[in-house]
């Protein structure tokens, strides 16, 4: 019966696959177009840009939107901000959110239930909801204006869908593993952290990389809690080609690419390292 | 923090699931060694997580609903001055403003309109991804995976200027290639037009999320089941909706839900797409309540009106919390 079910269907999936084939196209290009319009456009020369007659592709390529959006003020210090705050919330909430998820992986306890619970009810809250006491409290305690308060944000926002996402791939280790290194000697944390941490691997990298995809997009609370020039992150940083005179479109588009770039190339990684972690329970074998 | 960021942290699959044989062990292991120091252990090993959640999430939840009660303006921001508590008067003026239920029916209609564009879309897209040659799916994949991972605030600026009035490619595209006249139309002049691109850019965004979650549910179809409903007799719709739907259902549900959250919380586009400054017409919630904080410097109406988005969407929440439980997420 399997052997003949395949040409029930096929000579009916065959006639059919060419429209699908068409409708996949035009998603393609539905989706893809964007995606084209920023690379081409910081590629244009600006009297393309600034042109009453657009056309859909470039009629020759310049370098110029690039180098006038690396020259424009800060943006030395954009990146460096960027760096700092993505780099150290991200590097702290791995930590925090490892042995969280050690810990809810590992144990019954009580109250386990509850704290997986809150794991998941704080993501529903509206950012926006949280930003005005956030700024009240930052304000309290003088984050304001400081890196500290948006690197304590960013960090806390990405904690729960990184513990919760680590944990899945902690309990995909057998606790045997650990148990034989206990037998050897190892202290219940010594066992973790040798035997199981390296392990988790592939799990720290796509939940790291998700959590700096968000840090490095975040821009609404930046914009809030950073007020001096030099401190703004790239995404605040980005709004200065937007002026009351009009949007330096071809620079914009530079500066964007220049951002979106990393991103881009991360989530690319991740899908790579999501495919090693669900297949990392090889190591049962 | 934004609803696209939390887009962007969301594995395209519902991954971390325990495996069957998880919890056995898990059992086993825990009764085998007796709790010595280790009772504490757990506690000590979330305590940092917990505190940070707590300080960062629920306290600021707690001072919302504290300051939804008083009076906090610039004067008490800055000088630390105690702000005095005024009841309820928050919420009556606040429910008692006609232009707070425009902006009500605005957020609703708007996200009642872009969810239901972006689940057909999102579920037309990865039903045809199934049937199509390899090739196209491949490209297809690539432009889904570069849109999602497009920083909201570039994806913003692309549209922004599609739309453009002079320089803009959606213009061009009329007046050049559909032959109607649309040199220089403002789209924002006219708000209906103006979320009809605001729209565009948040379906755009997360049709990418949608299609491929509900893609990687499809694959867990069996085969064969929908095979032998065809030898059956069953047509296209039949199969879908016997053997197809109910596999594919409790994603479908979850997605649909994260899309109401995330589209009745959409701030960033309508916020970048209006430079900084939306027109009162362009007023969600979020916008609504950013701007009583930020602009007219009081607090705690923007803190009120936060307070009454969190509690129309609570039900989603308690929805989308249930429909965790259920597919099993929460042991």
């Amino acid at each position: 019966m399997s052997a003949s079910t395949p040409q029930v269907l096929r000579p009916d999936r065959k006639k059919h696959r060419i429209g699908y084939n068409i409708a996949g196209l035009v998603a393609f290009v539905l989706m893809a177009f964007p995606v084209y319009w920023l690379v081409i456009s910081s590629l244009r020369p600006n009297a393309e840009i600034r042109s009453y007659d657009q056309t859909l592709w470039p009629s020759s390529i310049t370098f110029d939107n690039f180098s006038r959006a690396i020259n424009q003020p800060n943006f030395g210090t954009a990146i460096e901000s960027s760096l700092i705050v993505c780099g150290v919330a991200v590097l702290g909430g791995m930590l925090l959110a490892t042995i969280a998820a050690f810990a809810i992986g590992r144990f019954r306890f009580r109250g386990r239930k509850f704290f997986m619970i809150v794991l998941l009810v704080v993501q529903l809250l509206p950012p926006t909801a949280m930003l005005i006491p956030i700024y009240i409290q930052l304000n309290d305690l003088g984050g304001l204006n400081e890196y500290w308060g948006v690197i304590v944000i960013y960090l806390v926002s990405t904690l729960p869908f990184a513990t919760w996402m680590i944990r899945g791939f902690v309990i995909n280790i057998p606790p045997e593993l650990e148990e034989s290194a206990m037998v050897d000697g190892c202290s219940r944390m010594g066992a973790f952290w040798r035997v199981t941490f390296p392990l988790l691997a592939p799990g720290l990298a796509a939940a790291s990389i998700f959590s700096l995809i968000t840090a490095w997009n975040e821009y609404l609370l930046a914009y809030v809690v950073l007020q001096d020039n030099d401190k703004y992150t790239l995404n605040v940083w980005l709004m200065n080609f937007t002026t009351s005179r009009g949007i330096d479109y071809g620079a914009l588009m530079a500066a964007s690419t220049m951002i979106a770039i990393p991103v881009v190339a991360f989530f690319l990684l991740v899908q790579k390292y999501m495919a090693t972690g669900l297949t990392s329970g090889a190591v049962k074998g | 923090m934004s609803a696209a960021d939390m887009k962007a942290a969301d594995p395209p699959v519902s991954v971390p699931r325990a495996p069957e044989g998880a919890d056995p062990q898990l059992a086993k292991n825990v009764n085998r060694k007796p709790r010595k120091a280790g009772a504490l252990l757990p506690y000590l090993l979330i305590a940092p997580a917990f505190v940070a959640i707590a300080a960062v999430f629920v306290w600021p939840f707690i001072k919302t609903v504290i300051m939804s009660f008083q009076d906090v303006g610039r004067r008490e921001l800055w000088s630390g001055a105690a702000a005095p508590w005024v009841g309820f008067d928050q919420f009556t003026n606040i429910l008692g403003d006609s232009e707070f239920w425009d902006v009500v029916w605005r957020t609703i209609i708007f996200m009642v309109v872009c969810v239901f564009v972006t689940m057909v879309g999102g579920l037309g897209l990865s039903m045809i991804m199934q049937r199509m040659s390899t090739w196209v799916r491949l490209l297809l994949t690539a432009a889904l995976v570069a849109a999602w991972s497009m920083p909201l605030l570039v994806a913003t600026s692309i549209f922004r200027w599609f739309a453009d009035s002079d320089y803009g490619v959606i213009n061009m595209v009329l007046t050049k290639y559909l032959g109607i006249d649309a040199q220089g139309h403002n789209w924002f002049l006219d708000p209906k037009q103006g979320f009809v691109i605001i729209g565009a850019v948040v379906v755009w965004g997360a049709i990418p999320f949608v299609s491929v979650t509900l893609y990687a549910a499809l694959t867990q179809v069996p085969k064969e089941l929908e095979e032998a409903a065809s030898l059956d007799g069953a047509g296209t719709t039949g199969i879908f909706r016997y053997v197809t739907w109910p596999v594919i259902k409790p994603v479908f549900q979850m997605v649909a839900t994260l899309s109401v959250l995330w589209d009745f919380n959409v701030f960033g586009q309508i916020f970048l797409m209006r430079g900084n400054k939306p027109e009162p017409e362009y007023s969600v919630l979020g916008i609504y309540s950013f701007e009583k904080a930020f602009e007219s410097n009081s607090f705690s109406q923007g803190a009120a009106i936060s307070l009454i988005t969190v509690l129309l969407l609570s039900g989603v929440a308690v929805y989308y919390l249930r429909q965790l439980l259920k597919i099993g997420e929460v042991e």
